[in-house]
């Protein structure tokens, strides 16, 4: 038996501060864009103007002459594989014979100056051949369709509510462009820092196409300024090294901002059709849905976002029969892949949009219908799964419903809809107020050997008891660092912990993704922690660490922590993992995939000018069931981030792509929401616990960016009566 | 490239006349982002920063003049009381920092049909300034803009200031459509000038055309229906055909910033509101 110290400082349970806070506030905060070689090289990337072509020739000479180049490199340098993929290997590293989207690489360019480099990839002569792109998902080649069947497929119902529904194209708009620094080795592998979300899989990708072992491809995580799914994949890796490797100098690449729209995956745009039946007395009977996902150009993590929408589709909703398809196809878009939400996102607003027109048709309200319907722990999935951790859906409607409502907006311009842009003192101006609830899977499913690594140890430093955790889980600002660090004082009652720089010197923790890592590499950290205890209980035959003492099965002393560690420091590395998951039926998506669910509610309260068709959201208030708030002020950031993100598919964001070519690639016209534009939120944070995870714990980077999105736009239904059906809104959606 | 420095007005006219590709830049809110993006090459950047009397601005007459390297945080502090509707639409202009840099000189020079400064300068008359080595001319600035980024500066000519005559209190308005609500270029945009002295009416449109533009027939319109004696309520009809008459003067495109047919409504939507406020406003 173990105790776990609860009274140690800054462990978890409280919110000690992040290390890299003051630094990222007061912009000293080296990111992947601020690191530096002696000698280094500076990359560049030619890449399509065309969204289909084929690649009659490329010829080199122009910007092979041009001074201070250093190397220009095509798929022909390529030593390795040639293509890549997290799922699919079908990203080709460098274009060969074709490009399938706007922005493809074709060739890479080391230079002595980025400019330089730049303008040797302009004299690159490419031979072109333009193709019609395939833009509609629906004429592209079907990658993954994840049907999920239950009950009866014929089953009708008293009331019964159709909807289409789509959503844009969403990026994660990352402020920290992709990049990092390729050093080359003496063993004739590479030293790769880089900002990412899973070193190990980046590693295994890039050591197949540069031909290399993987033990000779070495990653170290730099400064990552931010990520939300557009870092799992990869982009200027491979590049990088192949130039490093090529001109054997460290060769650094950072994306600019134009080029980091091309430079990642995005959010599929969908579109949803569904079908509600329900009995008069308001019990959903049946769900018909039918989700079409634009995959893009490559597959990316396509099948894994098609999983989810598929089998979280129905939202956290008793459901007898279901009838669900999810399908995602090829196109030549823009790739698409993970974003946080991960396929939840579509699904919410379609579902959501959909319990919203069911409680009119009913003559219910909307949090009536949602609560009489709601799962509850115990309840079965559509794919048979049992939810067996707390499924709060009702206590959390309840809770953002019993908020006490926002004051009305008063006159001053940054309260009104158009902010200082003074387009309204008052005119036109209505209320509305909306609810939604979604469900998102925590950490990865489908039979996915899911672990982290922790590399744990204890030692004296100058006398004192001090904790080295060292894992390879990125920290990508969520504040996983700090987390880590709490996890071992409490596991170990030792104040003084560093974190190590992540990295592929020690085993993988997995994506910092799908909402995992406390889950994951927290637990990893937490069993490191008791096989050191265990490993230092041995050495002096105690049963217990107390504080700073070690005692025996009678509580008595049999020796000071610090004496125990004289003999040398003890280390421990776990790989641990969460319970298994499994494959889903192909034909009825029948099976247990997912780990643990998690659930977040949402009311927004926004001021819209009906007129001119331009939005405030006044209030939002939330209600969120976190398992166990391992840093609380950490939990309650994620929840706002997640919102806001929310918000910003609901009422701006959108890449806006127009025959496979996008029209926005900047932050000028890929609008972001401001401080204007992100409302006060009251944040409601419930713990309870799920008795299969760590101290309780839910994940709960992803649930906030699901049910924000439906409840604005439900607010905003509500004050405009329009109807709706895709996101984001735009002004003139409500005004024509 | 080559960076000219001038720290004297007539050094940098020299300058401008001798490198007549040299572009000028102040705050360099337009210029740097178009060569961030390696849109255009310049051989050579005239900066105009050094040039401290385009910094000042002054009474002369009845009219005040602005130099044309004023940034719009002070046009908001400094001149909020005597240029109302300008300060208005500095206010919506980029982020503080943007505000801090960003010149209405400057704002001319890109001469964009979005530019924020243009829909109020144009509804309260005003003129631009321009200067070369050659001497001094004064353009409307209903006659600057002459097409997209276009204006009639010629290449060896530099903004000087503009001229433009104080407004009567609250007599002018500008109000501006963003899709969200700071840090946004226009939508469209729409400045007013009621002048109860002269009985005139002054209108400026932005980004709803390929230049910013007068709505002229709007303008005499409204001036002819206003019941400038007794200042009473404006007629719901009145303010109904002002709007029709805007937007219809308007020339706006679809793009990804919003369509043409909104584009319109909302101009006929904010010239409406605009008239409310501004004649309500009036001392």
């Amino acid at each position: 038996m173990t105790t776990v110290d609860a009274s140690v400082r800054a462990g978890i349970g409280t919110s000690p501060r992040r290390p890299d806070g003051t630094l990222k506030v007061k912009g000293e905060f080296a990111f992947s864009s601020d690191l530096w070689h002696e000698d280094m090289l500076w990359g560049a990337t030619l890449r399509s103007p065309y969204p289909r072509a084929r690649i009659r020739g490329i010829d080199l000479t122009a910007a092979l002459a041009l001074p201070g180049v250093h190397a220009v490199l095509t798929q022909r340098d390529v030593p390795g594989a040639k293509r890549y993929g997290l799922e699919i290997v079908d990203q080709p590293v460098l274009a060969i014979d074709e490009v399938r989207y706007q922005g493809e690489p074709v060739a890479i360019v080391a230079a002595d100056h980025p400019e330089t480099a730049r303008r040797a990839a302009g004299h690159i002569a490419v031979d072109y051949l333009e193709l019609p792109p395939v833009t509609d998902p629906e004429a592209g080649e079907l990658l993954r369709r994840v049907p999920v069947r239950t009950g009866d497929p014929h089953a009708t119902a008293d009331v019964v509510v159709t909807g289409e529904y789509q959503v844009g194209m969403q990026d994660q708009a990352f402020l920290g462009p992709e990049s990092g620094l390729a050093v080359p080795a003496e063993d004739g592998g590479v030293d790769l820092y880089v900002a990412t979300q899973w070193l190990h899989v980046d590693r295994k990708q890039v050591a197949a196409c540069l031909g290399l072992p993987e033990e000779k491809v070495r990653l170290s995580l730099a400064g990552v300024g931010g990520a939300f799914g557009a870092r799992e994949d990869l982009s200027m890796q491979v590049h990088a090294s192949l130039l490093a490797l090529h001109t054997r100098r460290p060769v650094k690449m950072v994306y600019g901002r134009e080029e980091s729209f091309y430079g990642h995956v995005h959010r599929h745009p969908a579109t949803l059709r569904y079908e509600h039946g329900a009995t008069r007395a308001g019990d959903l009977v049946y769900v018909r849905a039918r989700i079409v996902l634009d995959g893009g150009a490559y597959a990316s993590s396509s099948t894994a976002v098609a999983a989810n929408a598929a089998t979280l589709g129905v939202g956290p909703y008793e459901v007898p029969n279901v009838d669900m398809e999810a399908s995602v196809y090829y196109t030549n878009n823009p790739p698409c892949g993970a974003m946080r939400g991960f396929g939840a996102v579509q699904a919410c607003f379609a579902y959501e949009s959909q319990m919203d027109k069911l409680a009119a048709a009913l003559g219910m309200t909307p949090v009536e219908v949602r609560i009489r319907n709601a799962m509850t722990a115990g309840s079965r999935m559509p794919t048979g799964q049992v939810v067996d951790g707390p499924a709060p859906v009702a206590a959390l409607l309840a809770r953002v419903r019993a908020r006490p409502a926002p004051p009305p907006s008063t006159l001053d311009s940054r309260e009104l809809p158009g902010g200082v842009s003074n387009t309204t003192h008052g005119e036109g101006v209505v209320r509305g107020v909306g609810y939604a609830i979604g469900i998102k899977n925590v950490a990865f499913s489908e039979g996915f050997d899911d672990y982290s690594t922790a590399r744990v140890r204890l030692e004296l430093i100058a006398g004192e008891p001090a904790v080295l955790v060292h894992t390879a889980a990125a920290e990508v600002g969520q504040g996983l660092v700090t987390v880590q660090a709490q996890i071992a004082r409490t596991e170990l009652g030792v104040e003084r912990v560093t974190v190590a720089t992540a990295d592929t010197s020690v085993g993988s923790a997995g994506s910092s993704s799908a909402s995992r890592q406390t889950y994951v590499t927290g637990g990893a950290v937490r069993a490191a922690c008791q096989a050191v205890r265990a490993t230092l209980l041995a050495r002096v035959g105690g049963a217990d660490l107390m504080g700073d003492k070690i005692v025996n099965a009678a509580g008595m002393v049999v020796a000071d922590l610090a004496e125990a560690l004289g003999d040398g420091p003890v280390e421990e590395t776990v790989r641990w993992r969460h319970r298994p998951t499994y494959p889903i039926d192909p034909e009825t998506g029948q099976g247990d995939a997912h780990v643990q669910y998690a659930f977040a509610a949402h009311r927004a309260t926004v001021d819209v000018d009906v007129e001119l068709g331009l939005v405030k959201v006044v209030e939002i208030a939330t209600a969120q069931d976190v398992g166990k708030a391992v840093n609380p002020l950490a939990v309650v950031g994620q929840i706002q981030g997640g919102t806001a993100q929310g918000l910003g598919l609901a009422l701006m964001e959108e890449v806006q792509v127009v025959d496979g070519v996008v029209r926005n690639p900047s932050f000028t016209d890929y609008l972001i929401p401001t401080i204007l534009d992100v409302p006060p939120m009251a944040v409601d944070v419930l713990e309870m616990a799920d008795p299969h995870a760590p101290y309780g714990l839910r994940g709960v980077g992803e649930p906030p960016t699901i049910s924000s999105t439906p409840a604005i736009v439900a607010a905003v239904r509500a004050a405009t009566g329009k109807a709706l059906g895709r996101v984001p809104i735009r002004p003139e959606h409500i005004t024509a | 490239m080559d960076f000219l420095q001038p720290s004297t007005w007539d050094e940098a006219l020299a300058a401008r006349a001798a490198h007549p590709g040299a572009v000028p830049i102040a705050g360099g809110t337009d210029v740097m982002v178009e060569l961030n993006f390696d849109r255009r090459r310049p051989p050579a950047l005239l900066d105009l920063t050094r040039v401290t009397p385009l910094t000042e601005w002054g009474t002369d007459g009845d009219l005040l003049r602005v130099g044309s390297g004023v940034p719009y945080r002070r046009i908001i502090e400094e001149l909020g009381d005597r240029l109302p509707g300008l300060a208005m639409a500095a206010r919506t202009v980029g982020s503080p920092q943007i505000r801090n840099r960003g010149t209405v000189g400057g704002n001319l020079g890109s001469a964009s049909p979005a530019g924020d400064a243009h829909p109020p300068l144009l509804a309260a008359g005003a003129e631009v300034e321009l200067a070369s080595v050659r001497g001094v001319r004064r353009v409307p600035v209903r006659e600057f803009f002459t097409g997209p980024k276009r204006s009639v500066l010629a290449p060896d000519e530099l903004i000087a200031a503009v001229w433009v005559r104080p407004s009567a209190g609250a007599g002018e308005q500008f109000a501006k459509i963003g899709t969200r609500n700071a840090m946004v270029i226009a939508v469209c945009s729409f400045a007013l000038a009621l002048d109860p002295a002269r009985r005139t009416v002054g209108t400026g449109i932005g980004s709803a055309a390929p230049t910013p533009l007068r709505a002229t027939a709007a303008e005499e319109f409204l001036a002819g229906a206003l019941d400038w004696d007794s200042r009473g309520a404006v007629p719901p009809d009145v303010a109904a055909e002002f709007g029709r008459l805007v937007a219809s003067a308007a020339a706006p495109i679809d793009d990804v910033r919003g369509t043409a047919a909104y584009r319109r409504h909302a101009l006929s939507v904010l010239a409406r509101r605009t008239l409310t406020w501004a004649w309500g406003g009036l001392p």
